[in-house]
C-alpha cells in the first residue's frame, strides 16, 4: 500500500470575533490507497473541518497535505477544480439538486469534467446500475427515499471515477436498516472500484461496520489511531473509552456490578475473550481444584474477522483454589478484577 | 366641446370602449418591456449581490459594497419622484419623456431594484450544502452561478417575478398620469377628471383581471417547478 493523502502538521485557523479558533491543531495521518478510514469525533472535534480540508473547500492554514501527490495547500482555486473531480464527496444531508432529475445530478459532474453526451449517458446508466437506482433516472430528488437520496449522491460522487471518496456523516440522517443499506454500498464501492474512502462519522457502529482503521479526533487534534480492532479492544485515549463503551457494553459496572455482587458468591473477574483464548480448557479442570463458576456477563462477537468480547465469571470455591485457577486464566487471556 | 362626451358617470361602450382597449394596450406594453428589461437587469444585479456577499461564492467586499448602496439609494425613492429625476435620461434615450415608450425607462430602472432585492431574497434561501455539494465536483464558481443557481431557486423566483408584475402594473397607472398613458390615464382623463366613476370603476375591473390572470399564471408556473 502507498499513502494517498498524508496530513503533516496541518491546521486550521478560523477568525472569530472570540479570537481565532484552531479548528484542525497539527494533526499528523497518513491515509493509505485502498483503505476505508474513518475519522471519529463529537460535534465540534473538527471532523468535518478536517475532511473539507482534503478537497479545499476549505484551505490549510498551515502544514502540508499531500492527496495522490500534490499538496492541496499550495494550489490555486483553479488546480483544486481540477483535484475536486479526483476527489468524490458525499453529505449527511444529501445535498441533491432539487431542480434536476436523478440522471441529472450524476450528469453534473461529467458536465464539469466535459464529457460528451453520449459518454455521459452510458456513464450515468452504468453508475445508477451500480447504486441500484436504474429504474429512477428520471424521478426528481423529492419523490426519493433518504436511503435512495444517498444512493443517488454516492452515484453523482462516483460520476467521473474519483480515487478517493470523503463520507461526512454519510449515514446520520437515515434510520438504522437503510444505514446498514448505504455502508454495504460504501464497502462494496471500495472493494469493487478500489476507491479510497475517507468516513467522517460520531457513531462507532459505522467505523466499526467498515473501517479498516480509524482515527478519534477531540479538540481538532488525533487522540488515537489505530486499525479499528486495536481501537476497539484496547481503546488508550478517554474519548475513545466513552465511544467504545457506546457499542461495546462488555464489562459490568456501576448499578450492574452491585447486583451481580449481591446475587453471586465468589470473586467476580473480566476474561477478555479473542481468538485463540482456551478458556474453557481452564474452567474444566477448575472442578478438581474444587472451584464452581457462573459465567454472569459479557458477549462475544466478531470485529473484522476477529473474535472479540469478554465474559464476566463469578468463582467462588477457597481463596488459594480460585487464585490458581485465575492464574491459569492469566496465561491464556487478560483478566481484570471487577470493580 | 362637451356636448359631445357622454353624460357622467356613465361608461359608453361605443365611445370609452376603444380607448379602454387603446389604454390596456400600452398598459400591457409599458408593463411586459418593463418586467422583460427590469427582470433581466435586476436578476443580474441580485445574482451580483447574492454572489458578492460575504461567504458568497464570488465574495467581494467591494462590489457587494457598490451594488448595495445602488439598490438601497435607488429602492426607497418614491416612483412618481424618480420618473421626474431620471426624466433627462429618458430624452437622452428615447428623445422624449412623453408617451408610453417614454415610461419604460423609469419603469425598468425602478423594477430594476425592486427585482433585485426579490432575486436576493430567494437566492440566500437556496440550501448551502448544495452549493458546496456542486463545488465538490469541481464546477468552477461561474459554472454554478451560471447552471445551478438559478434552476435551484425557480419556483420561488417565478413567484417573486409575479409578486414584481403586480408592481409594475401599479407604477405604470403611477407613469400613466405623468403623460405616460395607459389604464391610469384613461381613469384619470376619462373618468376622475370628469367626475365619472363609471370609467373608474371598470378600469378597476380591467386591472384586477389583469393582476388576476397574472398571479394565476404565476402560481401554475412556480408549482408546476416546485412539484418536482
Amino acid at each position: 500500500m502507498s499513502p494517498i493523502i498524508e496530513f503533516r502538521d496541518v491546521s486550521k485557523v478560523f477568525p472569530s470575533p472570540s479570537g481565532p479558533i484552531r479548528a484542525v491543531d497539527g494533526i499528523d495521518l497518513t491515509i493509505e490507497a485502498g483503505e476505508v478510514f474513518g475519522v471519529i469525533g463529537y460535534s465540534g472535534a473538527g471532523k468535518s473541518t478536517l475532511v473539507r480540508l482534503i478537497n479545499g473547500l476549505e484551505r490549510v492554514t498551515s502544514g502540508q497535505l499531500v492527496v495522490d501527490g500534490s499538496d492541496v495547500a499550495t494550489l490555486t482555486e483553479r488546480q483544486l477544480e481540477l483535484k475536486r473531480r479526483d476527489i468524490g464527496m458525499i453529505f449527511q444531508q444529501f445535498n441533491l439538486f432539487s431542480s434536476r432529475t436523478v440522471a441529472g445530478n450524476v450528469a453534473f459532474p461529467l458536465k464539469v469534467a466535459g464529457w460528451p453526451k453520449a459518454d455521459r449517458d452510458r456513464r450515468i446508466a452504468e453508475l445508477l446500475d451500480f447504486v441500484g437506482l436504474l429504474d429512477r433516472a428520471h424521478s426528481y430528488p423529492d419523490q426519493l427515499s433518504g436511503g435512495q437520496k444517498q444512493r443517488v449522491g454516492i452515484a453523482r460522487a462516483l460520476a467521473a471515477s474519483p480515487k478517493i471518496l470523503l463520507a461526512d456523516e454519510s449515514t446520520s440522517a437515515l434510520d438504522p436498516q437503510t444505514t446498514q443499506d448505504v455502508l454495504r454500498l460504501l464497502r462494496k464501492v471500495n472493494t469493487e472500484l478500489g476507491v479510497t474512502i475517507v468516513v467522517i462519522t460520531h457513531e462507532l457502529e459505522v467505523v466499526r461496520a467498515i473501517a479498516d482503521r480509524v482515527a478519534v479526533l477531540e479538540n481538532g487534534r488525533v487522540a488515537e489511531h489505530g486499525s479499528v480492532f486495536d481501537i476497539f479492544t484496547n481503546p488508550q485515549a478517554e474519548v475513545t473509552r466513552r465511544f467504545v463503551s457506546t457499542v461495546v457494553h462488555d464489562r459490568p459496572r456501576g448499578a450492574n456490578l452491585e447486583r451481580l455482587r449481591q446475587t453471586h458468591e465468589g470473586r467476580i473477574v473480566t476474561a477478555t475473550i479473542a481468538d485463540g483464548s482456551r478458556l474453557g480448557a481452564v474452567l474444566a479442570s477448575a472442578g478438581a481444584l474444587g472451584v464452581t463458576f457462573e459465567i454472569v456477563y459479557g458477549g462475544i462477537g466478531t470485529l473484522q474477522d476477529q473474535s472479540f468480547g469478554s465474559l464476566t465469571l463469578a468463582l467462588d470455591g477457597s481463596d488459594d483454589a480460585v487464585e490458581t485457577v485465575v492464574g491459569r486464566l492469566r496465561e491464556v487471556t487478560t483478566i481484570e478484577e471487577a470493580s | 366641446m362637451r356636448a359631445v362626451l357622454p353624460t357622467a358617470n356613465e361608461f359608453d361602450w361605443s365611445f370609452h370602449g376603444p380607448k379602454l382597449v387603446e389604454a390596456l394596450g400600452e398598459t400591457l406594453y409599458m408593463v411586459s418591456a418593463t418586467l422583460l428589461i427590469g427582470g433581466v437587469l435586476g436578476l443580474a444585479l441580485g445574482l451580483a449581490l447574492y454572489t458578492t456577499r460575504r461567504g458568497g461564492l464570488l465574495a467581494n467586499r467591494a462590489v457587494f459594497g457598490v451594488a448595495n448602496l445602488l439598490v438601497n439609494v435607488f429602492r426607497p425613492i418614491p416612483f412618481l419622484i424618480l420618473l421626474m429625476v431620471i426624466a433627462p435620461v429618458t430624452v437622452g434615450l428615447i428623445g422624449t419623456r412623453l408617451g408610453s415608450t417614454a415610461m419604460i425607462v423609469p419603469l425598468s430602472f425602478a423594477a430594476t431594484f425592486g427585482v433585485s432585492r426579490i432575486v436576493e431574497q430567494n437566492l440566500v434561501a437556496i440550501d448551502p450544502g448544495v452549493i458546496e455539494a456542486a463545488r465538490a465536483t469541481g464546477a468552477s464558481r461561474w459554472r454554478i452561478v451560471t447552471t445551478l443557481v438559478v434552476p435551484e431557486a425557480l419556483g420561488p423566483l417565478i413567484l417573486g417575478f409575479t409578486f414584481v408584475f403586480v408592481a409594475i402594473v401599479d407604477m405604470s397607472a403611477l407613469a400613466g398620469t405623468l403623460d405616460g398613458g395607459g389604464l391610469g390615464a384613461f381613469a384619470l382623463d376619462y373618468g376622475y377628471k370628469r367626475w365619472n366613476f363609471a370609467v373608474v370603476w371598470i378600469t378597476v375591473l380591467v386591472i384586477i383581471l389583469l393582476v388576476q390572470v397574472a398571479q394565476a399564471i404565476g402560481n401554475r408556473l412556480s408549482r408546476r417547478v416546485l412539484r418536482r
